[in-house]
């Protein structure tokens, strides 16, 4: 696997940073607040970021650390910082992250924490401590393992009840409540955990909510450790981040982890997951909409084998989809993470030899890099994030929309990609990206072939309306 | 509605921040360190920084710090170029673990190393980030190194997140503007009638507006701070004979710097509104006392008002009675913003900005009505009650803010620097006028009130 460790500059990151990840899975639980201990800024501008995508009020707290707490430690602001946010938005639970200064000057977080609780008199509030400097991870490994302090954090020996742990990667509000419909078509009773498909996509509503509505109950979470089974929605998470491997270890549920169910490959292993964890028989409704999507790539595929795509951002979700095309003959020519992911290769491997191109695999890499392997392939079409556009600008390759950030359309919070019915529209979306890129072009570049002689120098593709 | 009150916050440190003009004789504090845990809408000193150099079009823009600093800032202005598009990249050093326990400055070398080998830049920028500042790299002597080693410039930027707010970040912006326009002995002497308009990003080609208004009268522009500028044009800048000053919360120091250096007087002007562009306009003439000057800034404000002034009268008939909320970056476009609403008959209820000045506090206050609410440095609770205690149906804000409006069921404008059409001069006044007509007349309001 390519890597740019040869190289000392970043081009035009692909991906983020850990507290970044490490804020989303408390917006999946209920009535929760974080608080970033740093520097103003990191606050901000993930908020920013976030509340782009998601089209949300995203309230993130800050420690507001300045010179002196810098230099003589932050543990007074953390300590006001927890006050006044409890003032503000009395909250049920509160996530502590620390940035790349409060892990720098050496702030122990647990310790601060632990005390103030103590002073306060609050030792039954739940406050969830996550190491997440900046430079210690990618925005992948921030949300598993915050994902993974908040349940080992509230867990509890609990009796057995027959409810399975469904563990959600970062996918769309619109694929969580796709992902609940199905649990609900197969009888499941489920704990879904972090559930952001309310709280990151909420109905308006008078009055407004600080907090909005919905999430995980922390109750919920807490009875985790009673579940018959865990459903894990992540391969590519180290076992160390993995909440779904803490609660196997910690007290042995046994885990299914499985990829996210996009692709009919892949939402396969999820329902028959299901069936043989419940035992519940799959019902006619999941099967008539399997049938829709065989029905939806067969009537695509010719117009799909014309694709070779460009996959980039969170492994996981970079995982799902190469796996999507390959399976509709949109052959993967690069697929890339920003981050690192030691097993992605290995994951794809087997998948990858059914593919009639090479296909280069690139971790820890920028868009600087996926442009020129973009060009080097014959790319078409690239699927990934919001920054995708950059190779839409500079090369002329048509970008699909999934994943996060999408900041330069709405609906990010909306796009469906999961289960058979969501794998038909996120399919539908790349077929139909690809059928525009031909009409656009197909009446100049027949010409150019067959009439006349390309002039030199000349570029197919959209290169030329650009 | 029930009086507004500020006692009634649940953080009693933010009382000293929040004002309500004709009721108290205090001043506003601000200026001063947000307070932890309240979800303040500032960004920090880097980002302030940033955005100030990040229009230097030829420069290579690099960040030194971990990933998320670049990942965050990549191209997300709405700044344009005439030429080239180098600033539209965001390089990163990408510390990890190792670079903080071991120092940084070799990765720093290298990438300055690699990134001139490939762009061949005249001009780099190196932004600190807080761990910069905390693992102590001497960035003043790598960048020094890197300058020699290459022959070309590469000014440090000392934007430590942690060392002050955003306001901290322009004058770090300002110092390394500072260093890099310090002129060569052949470049003393005045241009006549030529100006620097400091303060102007070029956001949806503002900055050629204006630029186009001041050919217009005879003035010449020798160089924008820092809109669609260049390592060449602003090698020039010690030439002009007078700088115009629109944001000058982030210019106001180099403003006062190039005074003394290099004896530039500075006016402050602004070209947010009809108003305020037509003063700046013969307030620009008034300075160079040039009768032709004057003849024309005269001719053309009656020209173009001319041609908009009816457009924005239509706006304006449907905004009887609403009342608007700002909450913007710096104080000169708060104080602007004031007198644009009044233009269009809507009275301001609410303001606040994150950066503001005494001073620009102390125009605001003058220029509201009694019962406005005037705070510094607010966050999203004090937003929300205050807007819903004045009764506001408007919003003028960033990123972060337009959701907030949304969910309240209020109309939002867009005034942040990723927006995609100008607010400046005659042309971004009709603009504003329609934008608030887009919002606060769209159907969607009958309907959420409706319920």
């Amino acid at each position: 696997m390519e890597t740019l460790n040869c190289r000392s500059v970043i081009e035009n990151p692909c991906t983020m940073c850990m507290p970044m990840g490490g804020i989303l899975p408390f917006k999946g639980v209920a009535q929760s607040m974080v608080i970033l201990h740093g520097s103003q800024g990191c606050a901000t501008y993930m908020r920013r970021h976030i509340a782009e995508h998601f089209n949300e009020p995203i309230d993130v707290a800050s420690s507001s650390l300045n010179e002196k707490g810098t230099v003589y430690g932050g543990e007074k602001n953390l300590k006001s910082g927890l006050d006044n946010l409890l003032k503000l938005y009395n909250p049920s639970l509160i996530g502590v992250l620390t940035t790349c200064l409060a892990e720098t000057i050496g702030e122990d977080t647990d310790m601060i924490t632990a005390q103030y609780l103590q002073e306060r008199g609050l030792t039954d509030f739940p406050i969830v401590t996550v190491p997440t400097p900046g430079y210690g991870g990618s925005d992948f490994e921030g949300y598993w393992l915050a994902a993974k302090r908040i349940i080992s954090a509230l867990a509890c020996k609990t009796k057995k009840h027959g409810k399975i742990n469904v563990i959600i990667p970062n996918i769309s509000p619109a694929d969580i409540r796709e992902i609940k419909r199905i649990l609900l078509l197969m009888k499941t009773d489920f704990t879904l955990f972090p559930d952001f498909s309310d709280t990151l996509d909420s109905a308006f509503v008078r009055p407004y909510q600080k907090i909005p509505n919905g999430g995980t109950e922390k109750d919920d979470i807490s009875a985790m450790p009673g579940a018959a089974a865990t459903v894990q929605l992540s391969l590519t998470v180290t076992d160390t981040n993995s909440p779904g491997i803490y609660l196997e270890r910690e007290f042995g549920i046994p885990l299914y982890n499985l990829p996210i169910p996009t692709g009919i490959g892949n939402t396969d292993l999820f329902i028959n997951a299901l069936k043989e964890i419940t035992g519940a028989e799959i019902p006619p409704v999941l099967h008539q909409e399997r049938g829709r999507l065989l029905d939806c790539m067969i009537d695509s595929h010719k117009y799909n084998f014309a694709g070779r795509s460009v996959i980039f951002g969170d492994p996981e979700l970079v995982y799902a989809v190469t796996k999507t095309c390959i399976e509709n003959g949109i052959f993967p020519v690069v697929v890339a993470t920003g981050g690192k992911a030691s097993n992605l290769k290995r994951l794809l491997q087997p998948h990858l030899v059914e593919c009639p191109i090479e296909t280069q695999i690139l971790s820890e890499t920028d868009f600087a890099q996926i442009r020129v392997k973009s060009m080097e392939t014959g790319a078409n079409i690239a699927i990934g994030h919001s920054d995708g556009r950059y190779l839409t600008e500079k090369e002329g390759i048509p970008l699909v929309r999934i994943g996060f950030p999408i900041h330069d359309r709405v609906g990010g919070q909306r796009l469906l990609s999961v289960g058979y019915t969501g794998t038909a529209i996120f399919l539908d979306r790349l077929t139909n990206t690809l059928l525009e890129n031909k009409y656009k072009n197909y009446r100049r570049s027949m010409y150019e072939k067959h009439y006349q002689e390309k002039k030199a120098g000349e570029r197919h593709g959209l290169q030329q309306f650009l | 509605m029930a009086a507004v009150k500020i006692t009634d916050l649940p953080v009693i440190e933010r009382e000293n921040s929040i004002s309500i003009k004709g009721k108290q004789k205090k001043q506003l504090k601000c200026d001063t360190d947000s307070v932890a845990g309240c979800v303040s809408q500032r960004a920090c000193v880097y980002c302030g920084a940033r955005v100030v150099l990040n229009p230097i079009t030829d420069a290579v823009h690099l960040v030194h710090g971990p990933i998320g600093c670049a990942s965050y800032t990549w191209d997300i202005r709405g700044s344009l170029s005439s030429g080239s598009e180098l600033y539209r990249n965001s390089f990163s050093t990408d510390l990890k673990e190792n670079d903080v326990i071991f120092g940084g400055e070799k990765k720093l070398a290298r990438a300055i190393d690699e990134l001139v080998a490939k762009y061949r830049p005249k001009l780099v920028f190196v932004y600190s980030t807080c761990i910069v500042g905390v693992i102590g790299d001497d960035l003043q002597a790598v960048c020094r190194a890197a300058a020699q080693r290459h022959g070309i410039e590469v000014i440090p930027v000392e934007s430590s997140g942690f060392i002050g707010n955003k306001a901290a970040g322009y004058r770090a912006a300002c110092d390394a503007l500072l260093s890099l326009i310090k002129p060569a002995d052949s470049l003393i002497g005045q241009i006549p009638k030529s100006i620097n308009y400091l303060g102007d990003f070029n956001l949806a080609g503002e900055a050629w507006i204006i630029k186009k208004y001041l050919n217009r009268i005879g003035v010449t522009v020798n160089v924008v701070f820092t809109g669609d500028s260049n390592y060449e044009s602003l090698k020039n800048t010690a030439r002009a004979s007078l700088n115009i000053i629109q944001c000058a919360g982030s210019m106001i120091y180099l403003a006062q710097k190039m005074k003394e250096l290099y004896d530039i007087p500075f006016i402050n002007v602004s070209f947010l509104g009809l108003q305020d562009t037509a003063d700046s306009l013969r307030k620009i003439a008034a300075f160079f006392n040039d009768q032709e000057i004057m003849r024309r800034a005269e001719e053309l404000i009656k020209n173009e008002e001319a041609e908009v002034k009816p457009v924005i009268a239509d706006y304006s008939d449907k905004f009887v009675g609403k009342k608007a909320a700002v909450y913007v970056g710096g104080g000169f476009k708060a104080v602007s913003l004031i007198k644009q609403f009044a233009e269009i008959g809507i009275e301001v209820v609410m303001i606040g900005t994150q950066t503001g000045r005494k001073e620009e506090y102390k125009s605001i206050n003058d220029l509201v009505n009694d019962g406005t609410v005037i705070l510094d440095d607010a966050n999203p609770s004090e937003l929300e009650k205050f807007m819903l205690e004045k009764g506001a149906h408007l919003l003028v804000g960033g990123v972060k803010e337009r959701p907030l409006a949304y969910k309240l069921g209020m109309a939002f404008i867009d005034h942040n620097h990723d927006r995609k059409h100008p607010l400046s001069g005659f042309v971004g006044a009709v603009n504003f006028a329609r934008e608030v007509y887009s919002t606060l007349c769209s159907p969607i309001w009958t309907l959420v009130n409706r319920g």
